[in-house]
């Protein structure tokens, strides 16, 4: 009967687990575990603590769930609020900005992480959600170090991505077949740039990726390939073209120069409270912005000279 | 005709040997130059270069262990039932071929699943435990399937000489059927933890795609900072190497996503190589045999 | 209660007269134990399947019954465009790619799977399991994502420059799945031969076959249901895989005309799009509707391959 006993034990422990630690999830586990662990990461430590509104009440997690593409920032800087409110647990999850939406729409997640505004979406009710704009992204058309070309006009690049021009010497180029690298139908990313670069126009068919580290992988490698990409992604593998002799760059961003730029929204539904409230506080904070903001490739809020809406109207700030 | 067949045969298996090889070599070769003990033990890093996999690594391994707590007796179980208690009708047909077709649903969908009943659904969030339920989901139909086909394998004179001996029919499954199918089943369940190590895309909605930072020195069961709680998120290692290659933006990205992935071939071959012998061991316990 | 003991007649009468003199309580309540077990195990099963099976219909059959896309539209329409005005839902394109891609897969593994048993089991059994095995079990445990990786990385650049082609193709795909499905059909169709018993190769061989006569007329016809099987778990396999197979195929909507084609397959077509999509939308909807295909399509598979597996073995 050895297997038997066996069986029977392995599954009252779980049975045991699960008792004992479900119904603790969400009741108030005051662990304050001292940061002295074994492995622990040099979290930078920061010099002024001057977050006067530390609020040390343990409750639920808060959860931040969508765009895998803001995940990165979301987790950083949740590493550091917890390094500075003991006791407050911020879990970061990814899963893609519909998925965010959904979530947080749904109650199920404390905030949703989304790389655009939650009424270019239908089926969310936006207006039962508060928008928090965190920073602000770049996304430029990008090609491999191969090919000749800098900079496309904008009507060139809306022929290129609906299919009119196929080779490159057509715009000043070798001669090389354009092989187009998309973003799904869904994304977000394309949506911006379909509206922002290509004037709404509809893309051509072409290679479809959704990971921005795919996607430029594919361009580096391909010959004559062309797609776009979020600024923070660029390295040395490929390039970035200029638009009408604009360049992606900060300054160009702020003001609108380069039109190419698209919010990063991180959504809560009605007005936070709490722990949740000065995390996006936290956020919003100028040592978060000129710091981990710019080194993760983004840009900070604050330095926007102006404001876009949901429609894409711009105005001065 | 002979010689032709086993001139084939031959070459079959040195071009999937030299397959294999080439293809673990190149994993092992790209990564094999981030293989350090500050690696392996220090948590990931999000912005500069450095990081490491400590917490993913151990959430892979503990994982496993939970998946297999659920999924081992479930599907063995299921398998006896298969193999000595159903009767054969079309509905025990029916019940196989579901089974079967639960192992060929995408693994998105049964993350979304996951998310659904397991996340969101029981109100624990993203947790080991959604994931462990999740995987189990996945390598059930495995399981049971091995079960079955190595439970019905056993030469029936086994069977019967327990059956003369006037032992019980649940007693001679247990003690003299199972032991006897052990090689087959140690087959699936170590083709099972290959998919669990593996698995990425029904995790991401469940076990989720990051970790809290884990005190390794705390050992209780509730602490949300504890390694041992199955009730706090946790990244695996295939899904860490999924995060970084799609949007990891250190500088250093492709080398951390090389040398996980070098890690988790080398995990995965030491956890073979000593489920087989210790496998090997209990069968030779419990039937005295050897194969 | 139906104990049917091999040997002792089946006859209703002697069956009662058995029982009533031989009951024993601990032995029944043990026997009822075990069995309870086994099938509550086996019952819970069966729930997994069709709570699943459930979630997956509902979602996937509001796209026809709430949105009011008509189903032969969805499946054989080659336009997929959800997010245009009007919204187009055809997903003859992904069908295609899934089922091509899946087949290949297949053709390339099962021959090159069920070899590596036999040579693992007749020709070189020790070398066979010592080596052989272990490095099988071994390609399991690789992420589908590094197959993904490699397969973008070696594979795709390969096909480009040898056929002067895209590189992301069909081929690709069904060259990066054969190698993800072959340790499964290998390793159960190891079982299945080794479980062949020693007798019946004895036998053979001393009517005078060859080695090669005897594995193809006896040990692969006794093992053929267990082959089978594993040749239906690999492609099963194949059809649920999204995150390796995304990487290679390209992902175009069009159909494809040759092997070197790019292709789209329903699971990379959700795993792509479903991150993006809210519930409860159309777009979604119809990605699940994909799901439910995906599931209706493997169940018609394993039914033809299990129909076939039957017919063979009366004959």
């Amino acid at each position: 009967m050895k297997k038997l006993s066996k069986m029977l034990m392995a599954l009252t422990f779980v049975g045991a687990l699960l008792a004992g630690c479900g119904s603790n999830n969400a009741a108030p586990a005051p662990q304050q575990p001292a940061q002295q662990p074994a492995q622990q990461p040099a979290t930078p430590a920061p010099e002024q603590n001057n977050s006067g509104s530390t609020t040390t009440t343990s409750g639920e997690p808060i959860t931040a769930v969508g765009s895998t593409a803001l995940q990165p920032l979301v987790e950083q800087t949740a590493k550091d609020f917890m390094a500075k409110n003991q006791g407050v647990q911020i879990q970061v999850q990814g899963g893609g900005s519909g998925t965010g939406l959904s979530q947080v729409a749904s109650g199920a997640a404390t905030i949703g992480n989304s790389d655009i505004f939650a009424e270019e979406k239908k089926g969310i009710p936006a207006n039962e959600l508060v928008d928090h704009r965190v920073a602000v992204v770049g996304m430029a058309a990008a090609v491999s170090p191969k090919v000749k070309v800098d900079n496309l006009t904008k009507q060139q690049l809306i022929d290129i991505f609906t299919g009119k021009i196929t080779n490159w010497k057509d715009v000043g180029g070798d001669d090389m077949k354009i092989t187009l690298v998309n973003r799904p139908k869904s994304s977000g990313t394309r949506a911006t740039f379909s509206k922002f670069a290509l004037d709404g126009k509809e893309e051509a068919e072409g290679i479809t990726e959704d990971s921005s580290g795919t996607v430029r992988k594919i361009i580096a490698e391909t010959p004559g390939a062309i797609g776009y990409l979020a600024l923070s992604y660029f390295n040395d593998s490929v390039k970035a073209l200029k638009l009408d002799g604009v360049e992606a760059n900060a300054e160009n961003i702020a003001s609108n120069k380069y039109p190419v730029w698209a919010y990063e929204h991180m959504y809560t539904k009605g007005e936070p409270t709490g722990n949740a409230k000065a995390f996006l506080e936290f956020i919003l904070s100028e040592e978060v912005q000129k710091k981990t903001i710019t080194e993760l490739g983004f840009l900070p809020i604050t330095d926007m000279k102006v404001e876009r809406d949901a429609e894409g109207k711009v105005t001065q700030k | 005709m002979d010689r032709i067949a086993t001139v084939v045969l031959t070459l079959i298996a040195a071009l999937i040997i030299g397959t294999l090889i080439g293809l673990l070599g190149f994993i092992l070769t790209q990564g094999w130059h981030k293989l350090n003990l500050d690696f392996l033990t220090s948590p990931p890093d999000i912005v500069n270069a450095g990081g490491g996999i400590g917490p993913q690594l151990f959430n892979s391994f503990y994982l496993l262990v939970l998946t297999m707590l659920i999924a081992l007796p479930l599907g063995i179980g299921a398998g006896i039932y298969m193999a000595e208690y159903a009767p054969d009708n079309k509905f025990t047909q029916f019940i196989r071929m579901s089974i079967e077709v639960l192992s060929s649903l995408p693994s998105i969908v049964v993350g979304l699943f996951g998310l659904l009943v397991f996340v969101n659904m029981t109100g624990w969030g993203y947790t080991l435990f959604s994931g462990a339920l999740a995987l189990t989901v996945f390598n059930l139909p495995l399981l049971v399937r091995v079960t079955e086909d190595a439970l019905r394998n056993v030469p029936r004179s086994q069977k019967e000489a327990s059956l003369a001996l006037g032992i019980t029919k649940w007693r001679t499954i247990v003690s003299v059927i199972l032991p006897a199918a052990l090689p087959g089943i140690l087959t699936g369940a170590i083709l099972a933890s290959g998919r669990v190590f593996g698995e990425a895309a029904a995790l991401l909605f469940t076990a989720g795609m990051s970790s809290p930072n884990l005190n390794f020195a705390d050992f209780s069961l509730n602490s949300p900072t504890s390694p041992l709680n199955p009730f706090r998120p946790a990244e695996t290692l295939a899904v860490h190497i999924w995060k970084v290659n799609s949007e990891g933006l250190t500088p250093d990205a492709r080398d951390v996503a090389d040398g996980a992935a070098a890690v988790l071939i080398i995990a995965v071959l030491l956890f073979n190589l000593s489920a087989r012998w210790f496998g090997t061991w209990v069968y030779k316990k419990m039937t005295s045999g050897s194969n | 209660m139906n104990h049917r003991i091999e040997g002792v007649g089946t006859n209703r009468q002697s069956l009662i007269a058995r029982k009533m003199l031989t009951y024993n309580k601990r032995q029944f309540t043990e026997n009822m134990t075990g069995r309870t077990i086994a099938m509550v195990c086996a019952a819970l099963l069966v729930i997994v399947v069709l709570s699943i099976t459930y979630f997956i219909a509902s979602k996937g059959l509001s796209t026809f019954f709430v949105d009011g896309v008509s189903i032969s539209e969805f499946l054989t329409q080659v336009k997929w465009d959800p997010e245009g005005e009007p919204a187009l839902y055809g997903v003859f394109p992904f069908i295609l790619g899934s089922f091509l891609v899946t087949a290949l897969a297949a053709l390339i593994a099962a021959p090159l799977g069920i070899g590596a048993a036999i040579f693992m089991t007749e020709i070189f059994p020790g070398f066979g399991k010592k080596v052989l095995k272990p490095v099988i079990e071994l390609l399991v445990g690789i992420p589908s994502v590094v197959y993904g990786y490699v397969g973008l990385t070696l594979l795709v650049p390969f096909i480009r420059e040898q056929f002067d082609v895209l590189g992301f193709s069909l081929l690709a795909g069904g060259l990066v799945l054969a190698l993800m499905i072959l340790p499964t059909i290998t390793s159960v169709a190891t079982d299945a031969i080794e479980a062949v018993p020693q007798d019946l190769r004895n036998a053979s061989l001393a009517l005078g076959a060859t080695r090669w006569q005897t594995i193809w007329n006896v040990v692969l016809h006794s093992s053929l249901p267990g082959c089978l099987t594993a040749v239906v778990l690999g492609m099963a396999r194949a059809f649920g895989e999204a995150l390796a197979v995304q990487m290679v195929i390209g992902n175009t909507t069009k159909l494809p005309g040759s092997l070197l084609d790019p292709i789209s397959t329903l699971t990379s077509g959700i795993t792509l799009n479903m991150g993006n999509t809210i519930q409860g939308t159309p777009y979604n909807n119809a990605l699940w509707s994909m799901a439910l295909l995906l599931l209706l399509m493997s169940f018609v598979f394993i039914m033809i391959l299990r129909f076939l597996g039957r017919k063979r073995l009366v004959k």
